[in-house]
């Protein structure tokens, strides 16, 4: 009986990962088709032609983006980067070399190159060979990217600090917290008392928690990370689609499990609605089905949007300063204390939503999660 | 379009390195840090109790000094009155027995008066007889020899002893 339920959730989860890619059947192709010489040569020859030209659009796009290596600055012509590991599998081999492999005059190493254009742009491409016809096989790209490389970081930030934090609690037992165990605590408390208990219930909330700590300081220090805008932060991590997707699975792989009878009856054969809505076309199932996924690609969809957005907007302004600065140096000055103040009040307000965004992400899983496990006697007001 | 186009190997390391997080920290940090705060939580909320029991119990005790202190003033009360009446009996005891006393040696005193003066009377009475037979013895030594003279004396003598 419970191994059924089991199985059932797990095609269930499944379906929800094919739907996926369903939704996006382009990302895969693209990564394909795109690479071809010609195109290539193409995007370079309009590089060079431009390279003076500030092109606001590319800059924020690039900024943005996964990239294969760390843009610090561009000092006149050059870029100072960091390399970072470039991965793949490519036709059943493994690929690894540092990224800087690919500064090179024909930008490419040992026969692949990074798409410069179209809908794969930013991705590892393999040039045409001299085999015969057909598409190339496709590139599985495992590189640590900027935004792995950022997740990494802060992955050992959070372990460090929390670490830390926890060796604090061992040896200053039953005493008032002191330092970092002081600054955490609060946010800690927090999400165990407003956020866990208040929206699972004072029963089942404790086998939550370490999942919400977890998402919330994952979610607020990437975020506060890549607020900094020197080396190690910067990087967009939360306003990439990937990421969030991957916390947004997690909390709709853990809401299923802990879904219980009552849940999954609710779905099947809502109640309160007329029977006409669920005999003999299932309408609402199907809207309570749809439900389920929708929520986790919601939460998904708001995170990545909202720090995405924040990115973009503090690079216009940045951008204002050089597009103004294109057509008279002093006009960029000009515009460059205005651009400044707003920049200061964006990058205050990107904190503000660091933190909103890491508790909304938490609360909503919470909630999730507790209306998943919540009792028929809870449930029912 | 690259903006919503999560690339595998960024899901491939995001759901490692989160699950890695997840890991450790639920084993090493979060575990130890929900046991450390639950148990100050405790700690606390003992803390709390037992010092709300100490000042119920001091309130106990403070309950019970009052009405010990209340006690004890009540029986010196009625220590203090019993003593005043035995001294008002011890007195008015003494003042009877004083009375008495006083009234017994006023009386024997009168009495032993009473006979001293009798004594005193017949003493008195005594010398007077002896006085008047040497008075008598004398008068008739010198007087005898005149009856007429005798009698006269006698008469006169006689007249002039006033008894009182």
């Amino acid at each position: 009986m419970h191994g059924r339920r089991n199985l059932v959730k797990y095609l269930f989860i499944a379906f929800f990962f094919l739907s996926y890619q369903l939704v996006f059947p382009k990302v895969q192709e693209g990564t394909n088709l795109i690479p071809t010489d010609t195109a290539n040569e193409k995007q370079r020859e309009n590089k060079t032609a431009g390279s003076s030209k500030f092109d606001a659009g590319k800059m924020i796009l690039e900024h943005v983006t996964d990239t294969h290596d760390w843009h610090i600055f561009t000092l006149g012509t050059t870029n100072i980067t960091i390399p970072l590991p470039v991965i793949f599998i490519y036709d059943g081999q493994i690929y690894s070399f540092w990224s800087s492999k690919f500064h090179n005059s024909s930008h490419a190493y040992k026969g692949f190159s990074i798409a410069e254009e179209g809908p794969g742009k930013g991705k590892i491409v393999k040039l045409k060979t001299d085999k015969m016809g057909g598409t190339n096989p496709a590139v599985y790209d495992f590189s640590i990217t900027k935004t792995v490389f950022a997740i990494l970081f802060s992955s050992i930030v959070l372990i460090i600090i929390f670490m830390t934090v926890a060796n604090a609690y061992r040896s200053n037992k039953g005493q008032a917290p002191k330092g970092l165990q002081n600054a955490m605590e609060p946010l800690i408390l927090f999400v165990r008392d407003d956020v866990a208990k208040s929206s699972i219930g004072e029963k089942r909330y404790e086998k939550y928690v370490p999942y919400l700590l977890t998402i919330f300081f994952f979610i607020l220090f990437n975020n506060l990370i890549g607020i900094i805008p020197i080396f190690p932060g910067g990087a967009n991590v939360t306003g990439n689609i990937a990421v969030t997707g991957v916390m947004a699975a997690c909390t709709l792989i853990i809401t299923t499990f802990s879904g219980n009878r009552h849940y999954w009856v609710d779905i099947i054969n809502t109640p309160g609605v007329p029977w006409w809505l669920k005999i003999p076309v299932p309408l609402m199932p199907v809207v309570e089905l749809l439900s389920v996924l929708t929520k986790p690609f919601v939460l998904m969809i708001r995170l990545f949007a909202n720090m995405l957005a924040g990115h973009i907007v503090v690079l216009s302004f940045i951008s204002i300063i050089f597009i103004f600065g294109a057509m008279a140096a002093s006009l960029g000055y000009g515009v460059s204390i205005v651009s400044l103040l707003f920049m200061v009040f964006m990058d205050l307000l990107e904190v503000l939503i660091a933190l909103i965004q890491a508790y909304v992400f938490t609360l909503l899983s919470a909630l999730y999660f507790g209306l998943a496990s919540a009792e028929p006697e809870h449930h029912k007001q | 379009m690259e903006l919503v186009s999560p690339g595998i190997g960024l899901i491939f390391w995001m759901t490692l390195a989160f699950l890695a997080v997840l890991f450790i920290l639920g084993k090493y940090a979060w575990k130890p840090i929900m046991k450390a705060l639950k148990e100050r939580e405790m700690s606390i909320s003992d803390a709390l109790n037992a010092a709300e029991l100490a000042k119920e119990e001091m309130k106990m005790l403070q309950f019970s000094n009052e009405k010990l202190m209340k006690e004890a003033r009540n029986e010196r009360d009625i220590l203090l009155a019993e003593t005043r009446k035995i001294k008002d009996s011890i007195l008015e005891e003494a003042r009877l027995k004083a009375n008495e006393e006083a009234n017994r040696i006023i009386n024997s005193a009168k009495e032993s008066i009473h006979f001293e003066k009798m004594a005193a009377m017949t003493e008195l009475k005594n010398q007077l007889a002896d006085l008047s037979l040497e008075i008598a013895k004398k008068i008739l030594q010198k007087e005898l020899s005149d009856p007429q003279k005798q009698e006269t004396y006698v008469k006169e003598l006689l007249a002039d002893v006033k008894f009182n």
